[in-house]
């Protein structure tokens, strides 16, 4: 129906850079399954918005998949066991982001008991909607491509609102992950359903794919999946990081610009990611909700780098030992991508819906070393994604000149890292602009 | 689901039976991303810029012999002393060794005479690290460029030694008459009494000074060393094109138009691409970094303001040569270009929550 809003030029947009991607550390092979564990420290708040509250107390047996935090409100999903065992202390542990945050831990049992199943919809084609959005929020699912927004809400946009594509983010540009890439070559299936089921309840027939040209097979896997299925449309995309970026991603594949300080569904557009999609379409189909994910360990220190479906709540730690351990030297533990992961100073992180990989970097990959002065060679004003003029916003960040970084438009700034990345100065480009949007952000509302 | 069937009857992996190895929590850095960042530096930069100048020395020093070698080793050694001395002086950060002093030095060579007396190469050293950079902060900070301010200021202030040119060897004399001043000065002068300038359109003319078989400025006289200079920038992705080809499209328009104008007012435009320092200018002074607009539009106008001020300079001005007059006074403009050559943010919007209104926050 939409397909003439399909552009005939090549899939990317505008700036970009294609740093040294190291993916080939975890290209090939498959999925691995890691042993079951002895305890899983599972973080209570996975979800962006309001933090489940958890109704089981220390002592109780679950079941695998057993619901033990209910949702408190809309922007709330609720949070399952990841094995059947006993509930054990309920304590804080560090963070992703490095403050404590409460976290429950499930000691197992080792039978790995599933709980009495929730309804399969295997004829979803023909089950009502109401039924398939309120599974999706049942199921406790979330973006997990890293932003962890309930994707109940975002498959209820507000009915003023015409959606009329969905848009699905294959591309997984973030240098050395590869999680995404795996799922689309064996979870094709899962994936096309659950692009199936978002359009069912958005009630639009147009799916687009986008996946960066780098991922052939991950291509054909999709193309042969969706086949007979003229209104999924797989497309493939020049390798250029950040295009899995929102607003990128829309403009690659529809040639529709989200305005600044817009969202998608302003241009009739909803955004989802293929991790996601698999995660419904097993709620949905299969009755299960989102206990486990695919996560990419790796890095050159890792001595066998690889995919892993991994338990939520399942330690650093024992991932990486799964991984054979390091051989060399480590300097940064980081969970997600190196442009947009977050660096951890503990093995006892753990991994939640959001942890798409797990890098580590060695002494030699990670320079440290004092800015220098901006040369306004213009690397980072052609590389910016969202067209920005970052020298002269850096330089008016450093000196905290928050009005004119507001009138630059700091706030339209993705913080995707391209700036830091590309500078020869070493500048934090990037670190600045966040700071400047917090800034900015309180001063707008203390007015 | 035949797919996932698959995947959830693979067996699990074993996890090694020995200990293995992991990081220690106390060696691992925190930072915000992103984590990895480009190998280039500014040091690295400059290395480059000067490997790419490295055919255009060849030529000089093929041409002049020790006398080249004479200025450019004292241009580049006085002026990382300067730089050296300023920072000891001024008790700052050491910056001799990102090799940006070393670089002026080296255009500054290029751009004065072979014949330049040793206390004038201290000079020009001085006015370019000193008074053109440092005192207004620094590299990044200086807001025209180091070498062009130098060579200006030698040009003004000790006009002889400047144009005294150096003879060239005699492999080189084929071309008698044009070899003993600079083709420019002499097409300048021939032009003012009214003389033929057929000599400077002629085919043989041409191609020597494009293998650079003509007198001049160090690196002035061979285009073709310029321009695989150039091809490196290029390559090594440290160059756009859009200043240098604004540039040198002006000067072929501009001159073009005069000689359909008024013919015989000025030698045509191959002559001005090829002969002074327009080809030196447009690749290696107009695409300094610091002192160029940092978009592609403004980096098209500044290009287009140096063509035009170098011809009317070369064509009705007292100096036979204006390459960096028009670099310094279009360095001059570059705030005002920056400030109307912007880019708009992607979804930019006027009638927008996140547009914002000047004076909205203090």
């Amino acid at each position: 129906m939409n397909s003439h809003h399909l552009p005939l030029r090549p899939h990317r947009f505008e700036g970009g850079i294609h740093p040294a991607d190291g993916k080939a550390y975890t290209t090939s092979g498959t999925i691995r399954i890691p042993p079951l564990l002895d305890k899983y420290q599972l973080v209570i708040q996975q979800n962006i918005g309001v933090s489940p509250l958890l109704k089981v107390k220390k002592g109780d047996t679950v079941k695998k998949g057993q619901q033990i935090a209910d949702p408190v409100g809309n922007i709330s999903v609720p949070l399952h066991a990841p094995t059947s065992g006993t509930v054990g202390d309920i304590h804080d542990i560090s963070g992703a982001n490095g403050a404590p945050v409460p976290a429950v831990e499930i000691i197992a049992d080792g039978k790995d008991e599933w709980c009495e199943p929730m309804e399969c919809y295997s004829d979803w084609k023909n089950t009502n909607r109401e039924l398939l959005l309120a599974r999706v929020k049942d199921a406790g699912i979330v973006g997990m491509g890293g932003a962890s927004f309930p994707t109940h809400v975002k498959l209820s946009p507000p009915p003023e609102r015409e959606i009329d594509t969905l848009v699905i983010n294959g591309a997984e540009c973030e240098p050395y992950l590869t999680a995404d890439d795996h799922l689309m070559r064996e979870q094709a299936d899962r994936i096309i359903a659950g692009a199936g089921i978002c359009a069912k309840i958005l009630k639009i027939s147009h799916v687009l794919i986008g996946v960066e040209e780098n991922k052939p097979e991950a291509i054909r896997a999709l193309r042969t999946a969706a086949k007979g299925q003229k209104d999924i449309v797989i497309v493939p995309l020049k390798v250029r990081y950040p295009q899995g970026g929102e607003k990128q991603l829309i403009y690659a594949l529809t040639g529709r610009k989200v305005l600044a300080g817009g969202l998608p569904m302003d241009v009739g557009c909803e955004v989802q990611n293929v991790a996601t999609l698999a995660a419904i379409a097993e709620a949905a189909v299969e009755g299960r909700p989102l206990i486990e994910r695919v996560v990419t360990v790796t890095g050159s220190p890792v001595v066998d780098p690889g995919n892993y479906l991994v338990r939520l709540g399942t330690p650093v730690r024992k991932v990486l030992e799964w991984a054979g351990g390091i051989k060399k030297e480590v300097r940064k533990l980081i969970l997600g991508g190196p442009m947009m992961g977050f660096a951890q100073s503990s093995l006892d992180v753990t991994v939640s819906k959001n942890t798409s990989g797990i890098l580590l970097l060695g002494a030699d990959e990670v320079r440290q070393f004092e800015a220098g002065p901006c040369l306004s060679c213009g690397r980072c004003v052609e590389a910016c994604p969202m067209r920005l003029l970052v020298s002269t916003l850096s330089k008016v960040c450093e000196n905290e000149r928050y009005d004119l970084a507001d009138e630059n438009y700091v706030m339209n700034c993705l913080e995707c890292g391209i700036c830091t990345y590309v500078c020869p100065a070493g500048r934090p480009n990037v670190q600045h602009f966040r700071r400047a949007k917090a800034e900015i952000r309180a001063l707008k509302r203390r007015k | 689901m035949e797919s996932s069937d698959k995947m959830e009857n693979r067996a699990p992996v074993q996890p090694e039976p020995a200990a293995v190895r992991l990081p220690e929590a106390g060696t691992l850095v925190l930072s915000s991303s992103p984590h990895i960042r480009t190998s280039l530096n500014i040091t690295k930069i400059m290395a480059q810029v000067m490997l790419c100048l490295l055919p255009a020395v060849i030529m000089a020093v093929c041409h002049y012999r020790w006398n080249a070698v004479r200025v450019i080793l004292l241009c580049m050694i006085f002026c990382a002393g300067w730089e050296m001395l300023w920072c000891k002086v001024m008790r700052q950060k050491q910056t001799v060794r990102d090799l940006s002093a070393m670089l002026t030095g080296l255009i500054l060579a290029l751009n004065v005479s072979p014949l330049l007396p040793w206390w004038l190469c201290l000079v020009g050293s001085f006015v370019a690290v000193i008074i053109a950079k440092q005192v207004f902060g620094g590299l990044g900070q200086n807001p025209f460029n180091p070498a062009a301010v130098a060579r200006v200021a030698l040009l003004v202030g000790a006009a002889r030694p400047m144009t005294t040119w150096a003879p060239l060897p005699s492999a080189f004399q084929h071309l008698d008459g044009v070899t003993a001043a600079t083709p420019l000065t002499a097409a300048s002068q021939s032009a003012a009494q009214q003389a033929s300038l057929d000599l400077y359109n002629s085919n043989e003319f041409l191609w020597n000074a494009f293998i650079g078989n003509i007198g001049g400025s160090l690196g002035e006289t061979s285009s073709l060393a310029i321009l695989i200079g150039a091809a490196g920038l290029l390559l090594f992705g440290l160059i756009r094109l859009y200043i240098p080809l604004a540039v040198l499209l002006t000067v072929t328009v501009f001159v073009w138009i005069v000689n359909q104008v008024s013919p015989g007012v000025t030698p045509g435009p191959l002559f001005h691409l090829l002969t002074g320092g327009v080809m030196l200018g447009a690749f290696f002074m107009a695409t300094d970094y610091v002192t160029s607009p940092v978009t592609h539009l403004g980096g098209m106008v500044y290009g287009i303001g140096i063509g035009i001020i170098v011809c009317v300079i070369r064509i009705w001005g007292s100096f036979p040569e204006g390459m960096s007059f028009a670099i310094v006074i279009m360095n001059a403009l570059v705030p005002l270009i920056d400030k109307f050559c912007y880019k708009r943010p992607f979804g930019w919007n006027p009638v927008n929550a996140f547009q914002p209104r000047r004076g909205e926050i203090k």
